[in-house]
C-alpha cells in the first residue's frame, strides 16, 4: 500500500523580470509516495529545480507561485514563512548543485552543522557532536572527527557533497530533495554519491525526490520519472516503460541522443579493443 | 604564520627605509635655498653672502647629499629631528608631540562615527533594498561623496554655530569642540563605507551558500547578520585598515577650517613658513602610518579568513 508524502497540484510559478512576467513552471502535478524516489528529468532551464524551491518556500519575492503542494495534510504554498522555516533542514531537506560553494567559508563545517541543528533541536552541545559523528560515519567518511574540525576550502567537492547530505539525513527528515547532487563533481566520485542515494533509500526508507538532466543518473536511483520541458511535464512513469515507448516528442529526443551517445561510447571502446 | 609575521615586518622595515629615502629627495628638491629661507624667516634685515654661508654651515647643508641623508637617518633613530626653522626655541620632535594627540583624538572620534553610522546604515539599506529608506539613504551618499569635507564643514558651521547657535565654530577645549570637525570628517567615509557594505551584502546575497542556509531552515536575521554581513565586513577590512592613517593625514584640511591645534594644521603653517624640519617630520609619520597599518590589517585579516590563513 502506497502513502503519499507530498502531493502537488497545479502548480504554476511566474517570476518577474525587465522583460515582464515569466511563466516558468505551468501546471505541474505530481506524488511523491512514502519510500519512493522519484526522479525529474530535464534540461537546464526546464523549471525543475524552481519547482522544489517552490514548494519549500526558498524562492525570492521576484516569483509568484500558485498551485497546491500538500505535506502532512498542509498546503506548503503560501504558508507562512515561520512554519515552513521549521519544515525546512528538518522534515523536508535539500541536497544543493555545487558543494563547494553552500557553505559559508568564514565558519567550520563543525558549527555549520551545529547551527543547523540547534535551529531545529535543543540539543546539548556534546550530544550534537556524537548525533554528527555517526551521520558522518553513515556516510563513509573517515576520520570524522577531523573532518568537523574542517573549513569549507579544506575540503573536496565530494567530501562536502557527502556532508550535505548527511546534513540532509542527520533530522530524520520525511523528504530528501537532490537538485542535481552529481552535477558538479567527478564521474567516479558521481558514482559513490548514487551509491549513497541508494543507501538511504533502501536503508532508511525515506523519499527521495532526485531531479537532474543525466538519463543514467536517473535510471540508477529513480523509481518513477517525470519528465519536464519548458516548465511541463511531457512525460511521467517507469522509466523503462518511458525509454520503450515515450509518447511526448521531446522525450524521445532525449532518448534518442542518449543511446547515440552510448553508441558512439561503445563504438570507440570496441575500435580502441 | 609566526614566519609570516616576521617576513612581512622585515619587508615593512625596508619599505620604510625607502619611504625615508624618497621624502628626504623631495625635500631637497624643492628649489630654495634653505639656508636663505632660514634667514628671512628670522627676520633678519640684510641678507649677506656671509650669513648665508654661515648659517649652511651651522645646518650641515655644505654636505654632500647622500652624507646628509644618513645623518638625517641616524638622527632619526634618536628621535632627533633638529629644531624648528622659525622659533629655534623649539625642537621638531616636541612640537610634533604636543600636537600628535589632539588629531589622534579627532580622528579616533572621526573613525567611531564612521563605524556606528556606516555598519548599521549600510546592512538595513542592503536589507531593505529599493524601499524609501534605501533611497534616502543612496541620495545622502551620492550628495555627501560630491562635497569636498571643507564645504560640508562650512555648511555645518553656518547651520549649527551661526544660525541654531548650538556648538562653538572653532578651537579647541571640551567635547563641544570636538563634535562638528569629528562629523565633518566622517561623513566622506561614512558614504563611502555604507556603499561598500551595501554592494557587498547584495553581491554575497547572491551566494549559494546563503540559499543553502535558508534551506537549512536557519532564521534570516541570522543569516543576515551572523553569514552575509561577517562576509561582507571581510572584504571590507583592508579597505578600513587602509583609512585609519587617511583619517589622521587626512584631518588637515579639517583642522584648519575648524582651527583645531593638531598636526595637520602644524603642518600647513610649516608649509607656508618653510619650515622643513617639521615637513619631513610629517611626511615621514604618515609614510610609517601606511606601512604599519597595512601590516596591522593583513596580519588581522589573516587571523580573521581561514582561507588566506591556510595559504601561508
Amino acid at each position: 500500500m502506497k502513502t503519499p508524502v507530498l502531493k502537488v497540484e497545479n502548480l504554476f510559478v511566474t517570476v518577474k523580470d525587465q522583460s515582464g512576467l515569466n511563466q516558468v513552471v505551468k501546471g505541474i502535478s505530481f506524488v511523491l509516495n512514502k519510500g519512493e524516489c522519484l526522479g525529474i528529468l530535464g534540461e537546464s532551464g526546464s523549471g525543475k529545480s524552481i519547482t522544489m524551491k517552490a514548494i519549500i518556500g526558498i524562492l525570492d519575492s521576484s516569483f509568484s507561485v500558485s498551485g497546491e503542494a500538500i505535506y502532512n495534510g498542509k498546503n506548503l504554498i503560501g504558508a507562512p514563512q515561520k512554519y515552513l522555516r521549521k519544515l525546512r533542514g528538518q522534515k523536508i531537506t535539500l541536497v544543493m548543485q555545487h558543494p563547494m560553494a553552500c557553505f559559508d567559508p568564514l565558519f567550520s563545517i563543525e558549527k555549520q552543522m551545529k547551527e543547523t541543528l540547534r535551529t531545529h533541536t535543543s540539543m546539548a552541545d556534546d550530544e550534537m557532536e556524537k548525533k554528527l559523528l555517526d551521520i558522518l560515519n553513515f556516510m563513509c567518511i573517515r576520520q570524522p572527527d577531523e573532518v568537523l574540525k574542517k573549513y569549507p576550502h579544506q575540503l573536496s567537492g565530494g567530501m562536502l557533497q557527502r556532508v550535505m547530505i548527511g546534513l540532509a539525513l542527520v533530522m530524520d527528515p520525511d523528504i530528501i530533495i537532490a537538485d542535481e547532487p552529481t552535477t558538479a563533481i567527478d564521474a567516479i566520485t558521481q558514482y559513490e554519491i548514487i551509491q549513497e542515494f541508494l543507501r538511504i533509500k533502501n536503508q532508511r526508507g525515506k523519499s527521495i525526490v532526485f531531479i537532474s538532466h543525466d538519463i543514467g543518473v536517473i535510471s540508477a536511483v529513480a523509481d518513477k520519472v517525470l519528465v519536464m520541458n519548458q516548465g511541463c511535464v511531457v512525460d511521467q512513469g517507469k522509466l523503462d516503460e518511458i525509454i520503450k515507448n515515450a509518447s511526448d516528442p521531446y522525450t524521445r529526443q532525449l532518448i534518442r541522443t542518449r543511446n547515440k551517445i552510448t553508441q558512439k561510447y561503445e563504438e570507440s571502446v570496441k575500435r580502441s579493443i | 604564520m609566526i614566519v609570516y609575521i616576521i617576513k612581512r615586518i622585515l619587508v615593512s622595515i625596508l619599505l620604510i627605509f625607502a619611504v625615508t629615502f624618497i621624502c628626504f629627495v623631495f625635500i631637497n628638491m624643492i628649489p630654495s635655498d634653505p639656508a636663505e629661507v632660514v634667514l628671512r624667516v628670522r627676520q633678519t634685515p640684510i641678507i649677506t653672502e656671509e650669513a648665508i654661508k654661515e648659517v649652511t654651515q651651522a645646518l650641515g647643508l655644505d654636505d654632500p647629499y647622500f652624507i646628509r641623508y644618513l645623518k638625517w637617518l641616524r638622527n632619526c633613530l634618536r628621535l632627533d629631528f633638529g629644531v624648528s626653522y622659525i622659533n629655534p626655541s623649539r625642537t621638531v620632535w616636541g612640537e610634533f608631540t604636543r600636537t600628535l594627540p589632539d588629531t589622534i583624538l579627532l580622528a579616533l572620534s572621526s573613525l567611531i562615527i564612521v563605524i556606528i553610522v556606516s555598519i548599521p546604515t549600510g546592512f538595513f539599506c542592503a536589507i531593505f533594498k529599493d524601499s524609501l529608506f534605501d533611497r534616502v539613504v543612496r541620495i545622502l551618499v551620492f550628495a555627501t561623496t560630491s562635497m569636498p569635507a571643507y564645504v560640508v564643514g562650512l555648511l555645518l558651521m553656518w547651520l549649527i554655530s551661526y544660525r541654531l547657535k548650538l556648538l562653538p565654530t572653532s578651537g579647541s577645549g571640551g567635547f563641544r569642540h570636538i563634535i562638528m570637525p569629528s562629523i565633518t570628517i566622517a561623513m566622506t567615509y561614512i558614504s563611502t563605507y555604507i556603499r561598500l557594505i551595501r554592494n557587498n551584502m547584495l553581491e554575497n546575497m547572491k551566494e549559494d551558500y546563503v540559499v543553502y542556509a535558508k534551506v537549512r531552515g536557519l532564521n534570516p536575521w541570522r543569516i543576515s547578520i551572523f553569514h552575509i554581513l561577517k562576509n561582507s565586513l571581510q572584504s571590507c577590512m583592508v579597505a578600513i585598515g587602509m583609512s585609519i592613517p587617511q583619517l589622521i593625514s587626512g584631518t588637515m584640511v579639517v583642522e584648519n577650517v575648524f582651527a583645531w591645534p593638531g598636526l595637520g594644521k602644524l603642518c600647513i603653517a610649516s608649509i607656508f613658513n618653510r619650515d622643513y624640519p617639521i615637513i619631513q617630520l610629517y611626511i615621514l609619520f604618515v609614510g610609517i602610518l601606511f606601512v604599519l597599518f597595512n601590516l596591522i590589517f593583513d596580519i588581522l585579516q589573516h587571523l580573521a579568513d581561514p582561507r588566506i590563513r591556510s595559504l601561508s
